[in-house]
């Protein structure tokens, strides 16, 4: 395939120091692509949200960009710091929390945490170290093993090993997968702090309301970016018309919009469903014959999810 | 009691659901068939309890015929291979020291006049007998053979000195091991064995192990190096690996009384490259190995033909040409010969280069394997 550079128009700037400066960035595996040609300029300071669905190449992208992987093509830097030929300096200045746990569950806290701080040679390690518990609230737990830890507090320990060295830039892969709505709410508190304080995180995930929290977004599926920027702009961008209808049988109704022309997508949404169209005129025409009773029809601003799941499904057409 | 009975169905369930796991899993299934064709090939064609054709080195003061039909005698009886023929006995003793030849045999000036006058002369046999496996049956070979060999050149007047006891007498010295105890033997032996075991398999894991729960990621992300995380992995095993060797050191001393002649500070001294050589390879495997299983696997299938071909449990030399290339290969080989020279023959440093270079060459070649396969990166 192509390296076809997908670069999209970015929000107002914050701060015009890029932190990550790549473009066409490329990783196959064997035959298949996993990232095609990515282009992507974040800020000092941002939190950059990463979605896609599931094998969309999300991890694979992040991996390049801490030096865990060697892209096959593509160039810029990260940090100021060359991708291709710097990730051992990459190396000291990111923090990169993987998706599953991996630090020592036969450790404690405190040992896991001396450990990666004596690995980054952090100055003043021991303080460093009684710092980073007490601020995440894990001092108590110290001497408490990493494995019998629930969910929610593995996160914070791997959030604390992950920003003990101080990094510039904060990989997160899909740090809330599995954790309660409340952990996941302080989490978000202290990654804006962080950002507010200089921090730069570039973060995947799979929830919408984080996708909202996040100052921009990115959205890649199959390896290809399909949209980025500001969550307004994507959303504008997608030039979504969505009608809400409710009223008895939806299932059924569903299953008829469906096969319209005009319809790009139908989604159940509770008690109503939310159909999408991409030329308001043609969705218009293709749901006229069921504007009336018993259905009720209500436009509605498109949301996130409506415009990801549009173009999820986009993409299949054209990638498949 | 439960509601449900056994059902057939569902065992097939799992049967097959084994199955089709076990086919995936192609290392363990190369193993599952390749340890026991390895175990046959070694028990069937390698091992061999009667050794023949040691390595021998005659010292011939007398040239004479009889000297000449002794040396055809020995020849013939297919124990003793001549790798060395020296006119005196200095020439040959760092031969014995070193490992080099199993016996020196010394036919002394005057033997052809002393056996014809009826003297019964004797014939000096020094054997080394660390390993009183190894030399049992050609000592009776060389026993029968000086009782008749001679009796084709009595001709004559000299007919009369044919028959018992023999034209000539041999007078046996056995070194290093004069009581033949097999523990002497086994138990510096063991040393090496015990250290090959833990120490390959517990390396092994050590990696695997950071794979399989998926810390090595992690590892890989920091500024780490790879070798700074081998030797990280490595330093805590040499440790474990002095104390197995001062466990059985002690044990060797005062429970089975092994005789100790050299320097037990070279032989802890030396023993770091040992300890060296087995983590390489233990290492190397856990970076081969995709879990904790095949890299056991992967121990024991180094494991089996250390113990087998090294000479511990079998004379090395009683192995056909291709067995004992493989063991010379290995570093429990050469290790066995360093530790059972140094307790039970007193050698020093010089005596024992030739059994240290093979094993830093091992090192060396196995460490390089095994930071090149160490990937830094996760492709």
């Amino acid at each position: 395939m192509e390296s076809n550079e997908q670069i999209i128009a970015a929000a107002p700037p914050r701060d015009t120091e890029l932190v990550i400066d790549v473009s066409g960035i490329t990783k196959r595996f064997g035959a298949q692509t996993v990232v095609n040609g990515i282009g992507m300029h974040v800020r000092r300071g941002e939190i950059y949200g990463f979605l896609g669905p599931n094998g969309s190449g999300k991890t694979t992208f992040l991996r390049m960009l801490c030096g865990l992987l060697k892209p096959d093509a593509g160039k810029g830097t990260c940090l100021g710091y060359d991708i291709l030929h710097q990730s051992d300096e990459i190396k000291k200045h990111v923090g990169y929390m993987t998706q599953k746990f991996s630090y020592y569950e036969d450790l404690n806290l405190e040992e896991n945490l001396d450990f990666i701080a004596r690995i980054y040679q952090v100055q003043n390690r021991r303080q460093a170290v009684k710092d980073s518990l007490e601020k995440l609230g894990l001092y108590a737990r110290r001497k408490q093993l990493a494995g019998q830890l629930s969910g929610g507090w593995k996160q914070r320990l791997a959030l604390a090993a992950s920003l003990i060295h101080t990094p510039d830039l904060l990989l997160l892969d899909e740090p809330t997968a599995g954790v309660d709505p409340k952990a996941r709410r302080d989490f978000w508190e202290e990654i804006h702090q962080l950002a507010a304080a200089g921090l730069t995180v570039l973060i995947t995930t799979h929830y919408m309301d984080e996708a909202e929290r996040c100052h921009r977004i990115a959205y890649l599926a199959y390896g290809n970016l399909l949209t980025s920027g500001t969550v307004e702009e994507v959303v504008t961008g997608a030039k979504l018309t969505t009608w809400e209808v409710a009223g008895p049988d939806l299932a059924s109704l569903a299953g008829e919009l469906r096969h319209k022309d005009g319809v790009t997508q139908v989604v159940a949404f509770g008690n109503t469903l939310h159909v999408s169209g991409e030329q308001e005129t043609e969705l218009r025409k293709a749901v006229e014959p069921w504007m009336k009773a018993p259905y009720r029809w209500k436009q509605v601003e498109s949301s996130l999810e409506d415009v990801f799941i549009s173009l999820m499904e986009q993409s299949q057409d054209n990638f498949k | 009691m439960s509601g449900t009975r056994f059902s057939f169905k569902r065992l097939w369930a799992v049967v097959v659901k084994e199955f089709i796991q076990m086919r995936r899993d192609r290392l363990t299934f190369g193993m599952m068939v390749g340890i026991p064709l390895m175990q046959l090939m070694l028990f069937g064609f390698a091992i061999n309890s009667d050794p023949k054709h040691l390595p021998t080195a005659i010292i011939v003061q007398d040239h004479s015929p009889f000297s000449r039909t002794f040396i055809w005698g020995l020849r013939n009886s297919r124990y003793f291979d001549l790798v060395e023929v020296a006119d005196s006995e200095a020439e040959v003793q760092f031969l014995l020291d070193e490992g080099e030849v199993q016996f020196v045999i010394h036919i002394p000036e005057d033997f052809s006049r002393q056996l014809i006058r009826g003297e019964r002369p004797k014939l000096l046999l020094q054997a080394d007998a660390t390993d009183p496996a190894a030399t049992g049956n050609a000592i009776a070979a060389i026993n029968t053979l000086v009782t008749t060999v001679f009796d084709r050149d009595l001709k004559g007047p000299l007919q009369k000195l044919r028959g018992r006891p023999g034209a000539a007498e041999l007078q046996i010295h056995k070194h290093y091991n004069q009581e033949g105890k097999t523990q002497y033997n086994i138990v510096p032996g063991l040393m090496g064995v015990v250290l090959t075991m833990t120490m390959i398999v517990i390396t092994a894991l050590a990696i695997t192990r950071e794979r399989e729960r998926g810390t090595m990621e992690n590892l890989l992300a920091t500024p780490a190096r790879p070798a700074e995380v081998m030797f990280g992995k490595i330093i805590p095993y040499i440790m474990v690996g002095y104390i197995q060797t001062v466990l059985i050191l002690l044990a060797a001393k005062f429970l089975f009384q092994v005789p100790m002649l050299g320097s037990i500070p070279l032989l802890l001294g030396l023993i770091i490259l040992f300890i060296a050589a087995n983590l390489a390879v233990g290492i190397t495997f856990s970076t081969i190995a995709k879990n904790q299983l095949q890299a056991m696997q992967m121990s024991f299938f180094f494991f089996l033909p250390s113990i087998l071909l090294s000479g511990f449990m079998f004379p090395f030399r009683g192995m056909p040409g291709w067995a004992q290339h493989i063991g010379s290969a290995l570093p429990l080989t050469h290790f066995l010969r360093l530790v059972r020279g140094i307790l039970l023959k007193g050698n020093g440093l010089a005596e024992s280069v030739t059994h240290i270079w093979p094993i830093a060459i091992f090192v060396a070649v196995v460490m390089t394997i095994g930071i090149k396969r160490y990937r830094q990166t996760l492709d």
